[in-house]
């Protein structure tokens, strides 16, 4: 058996939960404790080395499904599963984050340690699963479930306000996925299938241009809600500040990707000719988001509401990317995904390692870290740039892809997003000098102590990552562009023969 | 032998009738009635398990019995065997309970046998008169469950309002049943149906009038809004687990009867009765989720619960399609599964002697007993519809015929309202996860322990195909049977 015909994504993707079930078993005292750690770490570790084989075994001169798993489920629906090069890195940035959010929660949560790597190999298999699934069911499955797990970390180990912020979240996620499920149940009626390459293929056709408006606007509720747009972002912020650092790096890396990676596999192939006409519409929204929020960034007082923000601002240029429906739009797109997975995880991660220190995420507490904290000053100063979208690390050539791609499709729109660009630079730069600059004044901060290994060792990768994708982006860019192709091929196939039609 | 025999399809109603005469007399002649009360409870689940293998054996062909009165096809089956689970385990949660407050006397077990066998000619009814001997024989068994706890007012209470709200309901659904024969001459249901499909809809305002009073009777006996008054303080005031046979069983026999009457009693009437049906699903689901909300008894908040779960499951029926009727099946089916199983954890909250009914008494349970803190959280996850837990499955199985029908306002109002319901779910799960421990409840003991086990069990793995994929599918065997 080779890895291409054996089950490998379900292997990756119920790993995970055996670690889980495994670690249930263990007892409640300090040696279990010390051994649920160890599992969790060891249990993500082996499943990222899985993940590995996927990417090495991954063919990316088609723009097929891949490792295909298919056998039936329950009623019409069906077990399927499989990566196209859309969905393939998503699946391993998670593998990959996933140790680091171990790592980082190592010292930090004393309480209630069991059943806190429990929620976390539980939420892993559950988003391993969303890109995956290549049946309706089975993703919305996915999709849904990780409501559970992550309400559970957000309020049983968040901060002040967890018990506010794990209700909207939860409630504003689920409002917004309830319509995606019965604009699902109205495709699976009308195709009379579930499975999602068919519907990739045939939805363009299937679906009435009409019915094409009512079902992106369905998806929109879910997937705005989870990238976040504006103006239904209010939840991000909340949840990212109150949750433990771990939940905010999977928060920011992983569950924001989810939407806009349904944007992708669903409104754009399946409803192509509304996604065309509501184009000006995500634009808009888009370029409020990059400003808007940029703004609201530069005012924050608090280090993760600021990040939250800018997470905000950054998913902005994706949709934007994403309704160019060009090349380099998606790419750039996909591209500031993954790199915003990266960066914005370990702009978390970064605000961890000081929480753990000084208990605080107050920017006015802090100040000229780069005295006693030298290593952590230039770890933050990569990702800051990163973040800015400096030439040279992995946050450049997204936005520049995206840019580009907007420019194409309409110059106004590109134009005020790329004020975006330097409303980052302001609120980044702000914040950075804040934190780690200028006078080491404040008593508390005298005796604080730079990284510890574990820090650096969570760090070193993200820090080469970021430096690497910058300079040699292909690496990721050669993965997704035959599906990617294929997607706009498709996509503007779809479009000029319903304009062939309108004419007649 | 051979006279015998043709009454084969009626076999398990009448060993369980038989049975409840022969453990009556049991009970009357033997003078430990205490002791008895537990033993004559054993012996009913056994004559129950008896009841259902010989269900689970007969063939699947559709049998009638008594001039067509009585029915006995794949629908009647699936939902007997639903209503013997759920009177099985019901008995099976009373135990403990009954005997601290030393209620367990042998009537118990009888009324709730004989309650049993009313639900099961309910769904087997095929006949306004089997119809009504169905109903009255379970309700009656019912009031008296309801006023089990003498010696409490509120027991009382939930007696009597009960008996009032439910006699008052009979008479609609008698003087509906009255309507209906005056104007088509016969009480079979194939009559009827013959009757209405004979001449359009608006010349047949005497049929639709008799139906609408019919469905208020029944609508009394599901609680569905706007008849749904009794319900929180039944629940409230009846002991415990009678509160969970009232909310597992007696659904399942109502809404069976539901399903068969508008199916095969009324063809050619969909839309009027549809309009009906669409109304009180959407007042229920919308109802059940607000009110829910500020309940903090936790009784009275699972009756609000049930309000909204028999409003989504009338979104299948609404839709009025085999699709639906199966879904609605699905639903009810899985419905059971979780009531019961978060009786038995209602059960559990116990401190001392005194049972726990206020819901902020569960804080911090996940620190005291996470075993059972994480049953009720999953069980309260499944009732909100999260996947990829049980309820997920049943709100799909509604849904979906719902918006293949094209029912969309219908449909969104449901979800919605089942987005407003999670939030009183989820405070639930908030208090026993997020909030300080308090003082510790007694042990679980072993029955309730193996039916929140079960119900814990049923709940994942009903997303596996080998549970999940035979039990949608004897559903559907089961809707296929009936006519819809």
């Amino acid at each position: 058996m080779t890895v291409v015909t054996s089950p490998i994504l379900s292997i990756v993707t119920f790993l995970p939960l055996l670690g889980a079930l495994f670690i249930a078993f263990l007892p409640r005292n300090a040696g279990g404790d010390r051994n649920a750690r160890h599992t969790a770490l060891y249990t993500t570790i082996f499943t990222f080395a899985i993940s590995l084989l996927i990417w090495i075994n991954f063919d990316p001169r088609t723009a097929d499904f891949q490792f295909i798993e298919d056998a039936a489920w329950i009623g019409p629906f069906r077990y399927k599963m499989g990566v196209d090069g859309i969905s393939m890195l998503f699946v391993i940035l998670t593998t990959f984050l996933m140790p680091l959010c171990i790592l980082a929660s190592w010292d930090s949560v004393q309480h209630r340690v069991k059943e806190y790597m429990i929620a976390f190999l539980v939420l892993e298999t559950l988003m391993i699963g969303v890109f995956c699934a290549l049946d309706l069911m089975l993703f919305y499955l996915f999709f849904e479930a990780g409501l559970i797990p992550m309400f559970l970390i957000i309020g049983v180990w968040g901060g002040q306000r967890r018990v506010y912020a794990s209700f909207k979240f939860f409630l504003y996620t689920l409002l917004g996925s309830v319509l995606m499920l019965l604009a699902m149940f109205a495709m699976f009626s009308t195709a009379g299938t579930a499975d999602i390459p068919t519907l990739i293929e045939v939805g363009a056709t299937k679906f009435s241009r009409e019915m094409q408006w009512w079902l992106f606007l369905a998806f929109l509720a879910s997937f705005a809600v989870k990238l976040p747009m504006w103006p239904v972002h209010t939840w991000l912020p909340d949840a990212h500040v109150e949750a433990p650092t771990a939940g905010s790096v999977i928060l920011a890396g992983i569950l924001l990707k989810m939407g806009g990676y349904g944007f992708l596999r669903f409104s754009l192939p399946m409803f192509p000719i509304a996604s065309q006409e509501l184009a000006p519409f995500v634009f808009t929204l888009s370029v409020i988001a990059i400003i808007y929020t940029s703004l609201v960034a530069l005012a924050q007082e608090d280090i993760k509401k600021l990040i939250a923000y800018s997470s905000v601002a950054h998913m902005g240029f994706v949709t934007l990317g994403i309704f160019t429906f060009s090349q380099q739009g998606i790419d750039g797109a996909i591209f500031q995904m993954l790199s915003h997975g990266i960066v914005s995880a370990a702009l978390f991660l970064c605000v961890g390692i000081i929480y753990d220190r000084m208990h605080t995420r107050e920017i006015a507490a802090y100040g000229g870290l780069a005295d006693r904290m030298p290593i952590y000053a230039a770890v933050l100063m990569v990702f800051t740039m990163a973040n800015v979208g400096l030439p040279g690390t992995s946050g450049f050539v997204g936005e520049f892809l995206t840019l580009v791609g907007a420019f194409g499709a309409n110059t106004t729109f590109a134009f005020l997003a790329t004020t975006g660009v330097v409303l980052s630079a302001a609120y980044a730069l702000y914040l950075y000098r804040r934190v780690v600059f200028g006078a080491l004044e404040k008593a508390s901060l005298k005796a604080i102590p730079d990284m510890n290994p574990r820090e650096i060792a969570i760090m070193a990768p993200l820090v080469i990552l970021t430096i690497l994708f910058g300079f040699y982006p292909a690496l990721l860019l050669d993965v997704m562009a035959v599906s990617v192709k294929q997607l706009v091929t498709n996509f503007e196939a779809a479009v000029s023969q319903s304009t062939a039609l309108n004419a007649q | 032998m051979q006279h015998l025999l043709i009454y084969a399809p009626a076999f398990p109603e009448m060993l369980l009738a038989v049975a409840a005469m022969l453990l009556l007399m049991l009970g009357a002649f033997s003078e430990d009635n205490d002791h008895n009360g537990a033993f004559i409870g054993w012996l009913s689940i056994a004559f129950m398990i008896g009841a259902a293998t010989i269900i689970a054996l007969q063939p699947p062909a559709t049998q009638t019995l008594f001039n067509g009165s009585f029915v006995v096809d794949q629908f009647s089956r699936f939902l007997k065997l639903l209503i013997l689970g759920g009177t099985a385990v019901a008995m099976l949660l009373s135990f403990d309970f009954l005997r601290q407050k030393g209620l367990m006397k042998f009537e118990y077990p009888i009324l709730m046998l004989l309650a049993c066998v009313g639900m099961m000619m309910m769904v087997s009814a095929n006949d306004l008169i089997a119809l009504y001997l169905g109903v009255e024989l379970q309700s009656l068994a019912l009031y008296v469950l309801a006023a089990m706890n003498r010696d409490n007012v509120r027991s009382s209470e939930a007696g009597l309002k009960y008996f009032v709200l439910g006699a008052l309901s009979s008479g609609m659904l008698l003087y509906g049943a009255s309507l209906i024969y005056g104007f088509t001459g016969s009480t079979s249901f194939l009559e009827i149906a013959n009757v209405a499909q004979a001449a359009p809809p608006s010349e047949n305002i005497g049929l639709i009038f008799g139906l609408v009073f019919l469905l208020v009777g029944l609508a009394f006996k599901i609680s569905a809004v706007p008849f749904h008054m009794w319900t929180p303080d039944v629940y409230q005031g009846a002991p415990t687990p009678v509160t969970a046979f009232f909310a597992a069983a007696p659904k399942m026999a109502a809404m069976g009867l539901l399903l068969r009457v508008l199916g095969g009693a009324f063809p050619g009437l969909e839309q009027q009765w549809q309009q009906i049906i669409w109304f009180i699903s959407i007042a229920s689901m919308l109802l059940g989720a607000f009110a829910a909300i500020g309940q903090n008894n936790i009784k009275r908040l699972m009756a609000y619960s049930s309000i909204g779960h028999i409003g989504f499951a009338l979104v299948g029926l609404a839709a009025g399609t085999t699709e639906g009727a199966q879904g609605v099946l699905v639903y009810l089916l899985i419905y059971l599964v979780m009531t019961l199983g978060t009786f038995a954890c209602i059960l559990a909250m116990q401190r001392g002697d005194e049972m726990i009914e206020d819901i902020d008494q569960l804080a911090g349970l996940a620190q005291n007993n996470l075993l059972l803190a994480f049953t009720l959280a999953m069980l309260m996850f499944s009732l909100a519809g999260i996947p990829p837990l049980a309820g997920f499955w049943a709100k799909v199985y509604v849904f979906w015929p719902a918006v293949q029908a094209g029912l969309y306002p219908l449909a969104v109002i449901g979800v919605i309202a089942s987005v407003i319901g999670a939030y009183y779910y989820l405070r639930i799960v908030k208090i026993m996860f997020f909030d300080e421990p308090q003082e510790k409840f007694v042990p679980v003991s072993a029955n309730l322990a193996i039916v929140m086990g079960a119900a814990l069990i049923f709940i994942f793995a009903f997303a596996i195909p080998q549970l999940g994929g035979p039990i949608v599918a004897a559903a559907e065997a089961a809707a296929n049977s009936l006519r819809l």
